[in-house]
């Protein structure tokens, strides 16, 4: 008995002591974080000059994954300099998103796709008087990662990488890869490959380019679940991204942004161009540059050309909107999301994303984007 | 005086006032608590019920022979073959392992440990129920496949014959396998913490008499604490498996998921119904969503199913209990 | 370890049957341990195994054979199958220790360095994420919050749902909660965040909150509550209430008395359980409390951030080692909180509870 009393009053003790720091931690609390954030906001101050602040208010998008470290930067920027205004921005999936604004639950969604017929019948409820449209804001590109000992310098091209993915070629030394790479020192070991098991649009776009220009190698429609057979997969970017880095002779994909960060390398897509294409942003954008808007009524949905054969561009690419009302946005939020809009389109914003993995927008279809977002209403 | 059993509630005989309103005061609160839950539950079920009505009629393939799972394509087609089955092989491999051990480690709290160890061991086990499962994803991912490759080859080499453990193809352990290991983990103290409380209480005098009588230590707990302790012991595992169903992060984070059904459990692949909903959930359409609905109803089905074997051992042994009647 | 000794009056009750009986020196399982832990070492290593997890499995298993062996030889079988018993729950107890272990240094290893003053008590507001600083102080009171809130709405109602299964339920009703109450341990957590979306924040209309997140994660809390206290109550003997009644004291006085501090060691216990399966839920919490990367310590109104969905979103967005380190370092506090909500509801629960037996 004595024994447990002892032990009673230390845990007593302890709780106590647990408690008296839980409170004392709740007293302290600062969103003030101007002295710890050192890296990663120059450049911001020079964007802020241009940023028209509009009303102040509290601003909320949900969506795509893939530009949440966009609208991070962004919003941080927009923040420093508006402080009346807070953008927040839910990373949750571009279909949870466009059901989120579907539900007249934020301001603004962020989506890997353009809208679908229904859905734009759907926005139709929320956007008194007009509808949902889409705003191509983020541009990206997707990387063939790949971790094979002794090979710096893989090229792949649309038929060789669409049958690697799909199991139809399964040994580094292959020859259809050896075709592609004379003089590299390709082993005599099976591919493994990685793709995502999470529906995304980093899939859709890898699957578009592989429909456009494999010829008929990949035999399944475009889609954001994978189709491939074989293979093994892992759980977003981040996960197939840690996969490679970690398994011996293996390729997968992931945007730019997670290759860099993870130190990976990419392969260069021979398109049929003078020179196999280099996955950088550059060689991206001229891609982008070239596409056309599908999109009707005011709809800016990009067609991309997966089937480019251009020198230096990298066919591999993505394009992320945003999707507001063209007319009858809240009218609470319409002036913030208008001027929140306006910055991340503006240069500045978009070449304040340019070294985190995303491909500022072409001016060709930035100013279209720019327009657009000066007639919501 | 009064009654004597929690079995007859109202007593026939007179009582003071104050205690008659109490108790009527009291019992209907309680009663009230059971109803409220009642009501929220068979709201959920008829929730659910309502949306996996309207994607199942939308479903094109069987909804349970089915192995792909594309609802949202035009012609939509989604069928919880893999699902089933990866979660059912998953809690099961987790349970052979964690029950056990658990049974043990909750033994070894409170009848083997010195007490110096068990005190702070039983606050470790406590601390491991409180790590989320998005840290036991990341831990899976990053420390136990690599440390798995070993063990893998090692069970596809010596019992490769048994086609379970036969390796059809190279990979990461990514499997089943490595999954089922992952929850039982997760389990192992969920079902600890609960099973050693229910062995604290086994009354000493039991213990005690058996000791008595000449029973070696396993004698005595063989015969005094696990017949008092197995309902419990049973009601932790359900509460452990209820876990090992539904978890979510940590099976999306190790498991390399596809659409194929292999009985090879060291190949990697399979699914489970929770971690297909937190997969599909964040790019799924309207019909998508009502589908993950579906396989989530059909989570709750098992779960019911095996809950309810439970409940029927549970009062076929009551007996034996030595606990309440 | 053991406590089998030749010494008949020893203070411990487990005695030998016969003195006379032959017995293995004390230092015998200790001696067996190292000497299979040697032979498995070296199997393992002449066999050239690469993983060190089978050479433990190989020793643990010539521990338990071994140990077996050597005592039935010596002691009878009913001694071994005593030594055995206790050798496989030694076993598993060290078997459960490694990856427990491996955890908890693996965890704090990765997310000791990043916590620190700083990282407790900052937000994330006008922090570039893929860049360093930032806390996560934010989310600590949002996942303070909504567990809190979660918590005083599940407890007493899973608290008074038990007591009525045991102390009064027969009949139907008491039957159907018992099924639900089962159905309701299988709802995967995404699940109960859509029927609380679509019920509170679609059909009622109300925005995202902490609170609304707080709704989800006490459905996902009741079955464990209850189920836990149910079996606690159910191991308290007939006899206390018995007693109870016989001294004439009311019914409901006798269980908030009598019956529920004696069993309020482990009815904490399975509280605590489910409120550390609630703090690391991320998918309900998502979909209801939105995420924000500010302070809002109004859980009734606008967004807040959680700790789990923190710990989510700074791995698999941001993704560089800045959001590993910060996630890590989340994890860790995470932990910690849940552990100093435990060491409290142990000591009161210690406090309030009767004194005597174990």
């Amino acid at each position: 008995m004595k024994l447990q009393r002892n032990g009673r009053s230390k845990a007593l003790a302890i709780g106590a002591m647990a408690l008296v720091s839980s409170l004392s931690l709740a007293a302290c609390g600062s969103d003030n974080n101007t002295n710890t954030a050192s890296g990663g906001s120059n450049g911001s101050s020079a964007a802020a000059a241009a940023i028209n602040c509009g009303k102040a208010g509290t601003l909320l998008g949900a969506g795509s994954t893939a530009q949440a470290p966009a609208i991070d930067v962004w919003k941080t920027n927009f923040g420093s300099s508006c402080s009346g205004t807070t953008v927040n921005y839910s990373g949750g999936g571009s279909g949870a998103g466009v059901q989120q604004f579907n539900q007249g639950k934020v301001a603004f969604a962020g989506s890997d796709f353009a809208l679908k017929p229904a859905d734009v019948d759907a926005s139709k409820a929320v956007c008194t008087g007009g509808k949902a449209i889409d705003l191509p804001m983020v541009a990206g590109l997707v990387s063939l990662v790949y971790n094979v000992e002794g090979v710096d310098n893989l090229v792949l091209d649309g038929p060789t990488a669409a049958k690697v993915f799909d199991s139809q070629i399964t040994k580094w030394n292959d020859p259809a890869i050896a075709a592609l790479n004379p003089g590299a020192k390709l082993p005599d070991a099976e591919i493994q490959t990685f793709h995502r098991s999470d529906d995304s649009g980093t899939t859709f776009n890898l699957t578009s380019y592989f429909a456009k220009t494999s010829g008929g190698a990949w035999s399944a429609e475009p889609s954001k679940a994978w189709k491939g057979k074989g293979g093994q997969s892992a759980n977003g970017s981040a996960g197939v991204s840690a996969q490679i880095k970690q398994v011996k002779n293996s390729i997968g994909y992931a945007e730019l942004s997670y290759a860099q960060t993870n130190n990976l390398k990419s392969a260069k897509i021979a398109t049929g161009a003078a020179q196999p294409v280099e996955a950088t942003a550059a060689n991206a954008a001229n891609t982008i540059a070239s596409s056309t808007v599908s999109g009707t009524d005011g709809d800016l949905a990009l067609s991309l050309d997966y089937g480019t054969k251009a020198d230096n561009a990298y066919p591999i690419v993505l394009v992320t909107y945003e999707i507001a009302c063209d007319k009858g946005n809240k009218a609470e939020t319409l002036d913030t999301l208008k001027s929140f809009l306006t910055y991340t389109i503006s240069d500045g914003a978009q070449k304040s994303i340019g070294d985190k993995g995303y491909v500022p927008m072409p001016a060709a279809i930035g100013d279209k984007v720019k327009a657009a977002v000066g007639t919501l209403a | 005086m009064t009654s004597s059993s929690p079995a007859a509630p109202r007593g026939r005989e007179r009582r003071p006032r104050d205690s008659r309103v109490g108790d009527k005061i009291f019992m209907n609160l309680a009663r009230g608590a059971g109803i409220l839950l009642l009501v929220i539950m068979a709201a959920i079920a008829g929730f659910l019920a309502w949306r996996s009505g309207m994607a199942l009629s939308n479903n094109n393939g069987n909804f349970l022979t089915t192995f792909e799972w594309t609802p949202d394509a035009p012609k939509p087609v989604f069928g919880i073959a893999v699902l089933a089955f990866g979660t059912i092989v998953s809690a099961l491999i987790a349970m052979v392992i964690a029950v056990p051990v658990a049974i043990g480690i909750a033994l070894f709290i409170s009848h083997y440990a010195p007490r110096r160890i068990a005190q702070p061991f039983a606050y470790l086990v406590d601390l491991l129920a409180a790590v989320p499962s998005i840290v036991y994803g990341l831990w899976g991912a990053l420390f136990l496949i690599p440390h798995m490759d070993g063990l893998t080859s090692w069970l596809n080499q010596y019992l490769g014959w048994t086609y379970l453990f036969d390796q059809t193809r190279t990979g990461t352990p990514r499997n089943l396998f490595t999954v089922g290991i992952l929850l039982a983990i997760m389990i192992l103290p969920i079902i600890t913490a609960v099973s050693r409380e229910v062995f604290r209480q086994v009354p000493r005098m039991h213990e005690e008499a058996a000791l008595a009588l000449g029973a070696t230590r396993w004698e005595m707990i063989r015969t005094a604490v696990l017949p008092f302790g197995r309902p419990g012991i049973i009601s932790a595992s359900m509460l452990g498996l209820g876990r090992a169903l539904g978890e979510t992060i940590a099976v999306a984070v190790v498991l390399s998921a596809n659409s194929v059904l292999s009985l090879h459990i060291l190949d990697a692949g399979g699914g489970t119904f929770a971690q297909n909903i937190a997969l599909k959930f964040a790019e799924a359409g309207n019909n998508g969503r009502d589908a993950l609905m579906a396989s989530g109803l059909v989570l709750f089905v098992i779960t019911l199913l095996v809950n309810g074997a439970a409940r029927l051992i549970i009062a076929r042994r009551k007996e034996y209990s030595g606990a309440n009647a | 370890m053991t406590t089998m000794t030749t010494v008949p009056e020893d203070a411990r009750p487990q005695v030998g049957p016969r003195l006379t009986a032959n017995r293995l020196p004390r230092w015998t399982p200790p001696a067996v341990a190292a000497g299979s832990i040697a032979v498995g070492c070296g199997i393992g290593a002449a066999a050239g195994l690469q993983s060190h997890l089978q050479w433990g499995l190989i020793s643990a298993l010539l521990f338990l054979v071994g140990g077996y062996l050597i005592s039935a030889q010596v002691e009878g079988r009913r001694q071994a199958k005593d030594r055995f018993a206790t050798s496989v729950v030694w076993v598993a107890f060290i078997l459960a220790v490694v990856p427990l272990v491996s955890l908890t240094v693996y965890t704090v290893q990765q997310g000791i360095g990043v916590v620190n003053g700083n990282f407790l008590s900052h937000s994330m507001k006008g922090v570039i994420q893929s860049g360093p600083g930032g806390g996560i102080y934010h989310a600590l009171l949002g996942t303070l919050q909504q567990v809190g809130l979660a918590t005083l709405i599940a407890a007493p109602l899973g608290l008074l749902t038990a007591v009525y299964l045991v102390e009064y339920g027969r009949g139907r009703l008491a039957k159907a909660v018992t099924f639900f109450v089962d159905v309701m341990t299988g709802v995967p957590s995404i699940v109960a965040g859509l029927f609380i979306l679509s019920l509170w924040n679609l059909a009622l209309g109300f925005s995202y909150s902490g609170f609304s997140g707080s709704l989800a994660l006490a459905i996902l809390m009741i079955p464990v509550v209850v189920r836990s206290t149910e079996e606690m109550l159910k191991l308290v003997p007939n006899e206390l209430r018995e007693a109870s009644y016989a001294l004439g004291v009311p019914k409901w006085k006798t269980i908030l008395r009598i019956v529920l501090p004696t069993a309020i060691g482990g009815i904490t216990t399975g509280v605590m359980l489910a409120v550390a399966r609630i703090t690391g839920e991320t998918a309900p919490v998502m979909m209801l409390v939105f995420g924000a990367d500010y302070i809002n310590s109004n859980p009734f109104d606008g967004p807040q951030q959680s700790l789990p969905m923190y710990i989510w979103q700074q791995y698999s967005v941001v993704n560089n080692d800045f959001g590993y380190a910060r996630a890590w370092g989340a994890a860790l506090v995470l932990i910690a909180f849940v552990m100093g909500l435990n060491l409290i509801a142990r000591g009161i629960a210690r406090w309030r509870s009767p004194k005597g037996g174990h």
